[in-house]
């Protein structure tokens, strides 16, 4: 019984042989729009119409089957690529139910055989349908996360403003991940660049809370080991008096109210000097 | 003041499950505060506090919920927070609300600091039944 029906649909797949995939791949081309090369939907959809028919021989039932295996490796890959290319979750499944629109035409006078042998394929492109769209999501998934590391690298530079004299501006939400990055990253500038003073600016951060206090005071306290010293400057007067009220203690730390302050102290401290020339207006 | 809503103002209610989610309730709580205009101090200690809190939550209680939304009582408006949780609770309350005190390795600020940031400031906890915090910030 079992053997049959995979006859059947092997047979179904088989039906018009190269012009059946030939169709798939018409019908999925013209869902995507011109927006995939015909050449390389061709090749996807005929190795995985080839290896669909040779798992059916061996008797797959469902996408989980053992001998689905090589099917599901074509449609990792295909999903994959359509979530990189940027195609919709929609676009991706409709691949596969692509194929069930083009076997439609069987259902025209087919026996009873036939249709239980649609009815039964349909099931199983169901299945692989969802799966394409399970691997599409999880790819995105990842490409998101990849993207806020990235981001969290961006996000964060350390401008050197003068020999000896650098400066992070701390811009957006500080989260516990980001504020750790930001801190290494000027640790190591200090390093790399052998500068003296370092300025964090946090004119563009909006809150202030113990959590990022404590990995400020750590960074202050790590560059003075290093032998530099530290300014914060940007303190806006709502953040001021949240940190009062928190009863944070920035005791011993030099903060400015501007960057601009806390370049000209910066620079004070590495003895240069700075001169308004004569007859200069400023 | 165990639940501060009147009827007609539902609260949102956001998990506190990772780290990234008391970004999101900050994000949250600073939509309400400036939809509530409240004035741009009092936005940024009503965001902190919850920020303190929420972290709480996840550090300490191992996570659990956050209702916000606005409040209005005899004519003033505000906005609260609920901050849930069903952890190991808090044995000694006096302790924990002391500056300087923390069982892990925080400034042990938050508690203590959060009181200070807001207007009413409720702590319900019992060793084993897990700890609730409520907040309000008053439109002045
Ligand atoms: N939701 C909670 N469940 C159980 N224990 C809590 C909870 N919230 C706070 N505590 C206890 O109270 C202590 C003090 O909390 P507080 O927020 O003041 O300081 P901290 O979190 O240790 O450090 P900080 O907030 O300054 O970074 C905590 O160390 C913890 O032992
Ligand atoms: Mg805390």
């Amino acid at each position: 019984m079992k053997r049959d029906s995979a006859v059947d649909l092997v047979g179904l797949l088989s039906v018009e042989g190269e012009e059946l995939a030939a169709s798939w791949v018409r019908e999925v081309a013209t869902s995507l729009g011109g927006r995939i090369g015909v050449a390389e939907l061709d090749r996807e959809l005929r190795e995985l119409h080839g290896a669909l028919r040779e798992a059916l021989r061996e008797g797959a039932v469902d996408v989980h089957s053992e001998q689905m295996s090589e099917v599901r490796a074509l449609l990792t890959e295909l999903s994959r690529n359509r979530a990189r290319q940027g195609f919709s979750p929609s676009e991706t499944a409709m691949s596969v139910f692509a194929l069930k629109r083009v076997l439609e035409p069987v259902l025209q006078n087919g026996s009873a055989e036939t249709i239980r042998a649609y009815l039964q394929l349909g099931r199983i492109l169901d299945g692989l349908g969802l799966f394409a769209i399970e691997t599409y999501t999880q790819t995105r998934d990842e490409l998101i996360t990849t993207q806020a590391e990235q981001l969290l690298e961006l996000s964060t530079p350390v401008v050197r403003l003068w020999d000896g004299v650098i400066a992070v501006p701390l811009v957006g939400t500080l989260d516990s991940a980001r504020t750790q990055v930001v801190m290494e990253k000027l640790l190591q500038a200090l390093v790399d660049t052998g500068s003296e003073q370092a300025i964090i600016d946090i004119t563009g951060v909006p809150a202030v809370d113990t959590q990022v206090a404590q990995h400020l005071l750590k960074t202050i306290v790590a560059a003075r080991l290093m032998g530099a010293e530290c300014t914060v400057s940007g303190i806006s007067p709502q953040i001021a008096q949240t940190i009062v009220a928190l009863g944070i203690e920035f005791d011993g730390i030099v903060t400015k109210a501007s960057l601009a302050d806390a370049l000209k102290l910066a620079l004070r401290r590495s003895g240069v000097d700075m001169v308004a020339h004569e007859g200069v207006q400023r | 003041m165990t639940a501060p809503w009147s009827a007609g103002e539902e609260p949102q209610v956001y998990p506190i499950a990772r780290s990234g989610d008391v970004v999101h309730i900050r994000q949250a709580i600073r939509a309400l505060s400036q939809q509530c205009r409240l004035s741009l101090v009092d936005q940024t200690k009503m965001i902190t506090a919850a920020s303190e809190l929420a972290r709480n939550t996840l550090t300490y209680g191992g996570g659990g919920t956050v209702s916000a939304g606005m409040v209005s009582v005899d004519g003033r408006r505000g906005v609260a927070a609920v901050f849930e949780d069903s952890g190991p609770g808090i044995s000694d309350v006096e302790q924990a609300m002391t500056d300087g005190w923390t069982s892990g390795g925080g400034l042990g600020l938050g508690l203590s600091g959060a009181r200070r940031l807001v207007d009413d400031f409720q702590l319900r906890t019992a060793p084993g039944e897990g700890t609730a915090v409520t907040i309000i910030k008053w439109v002045r």
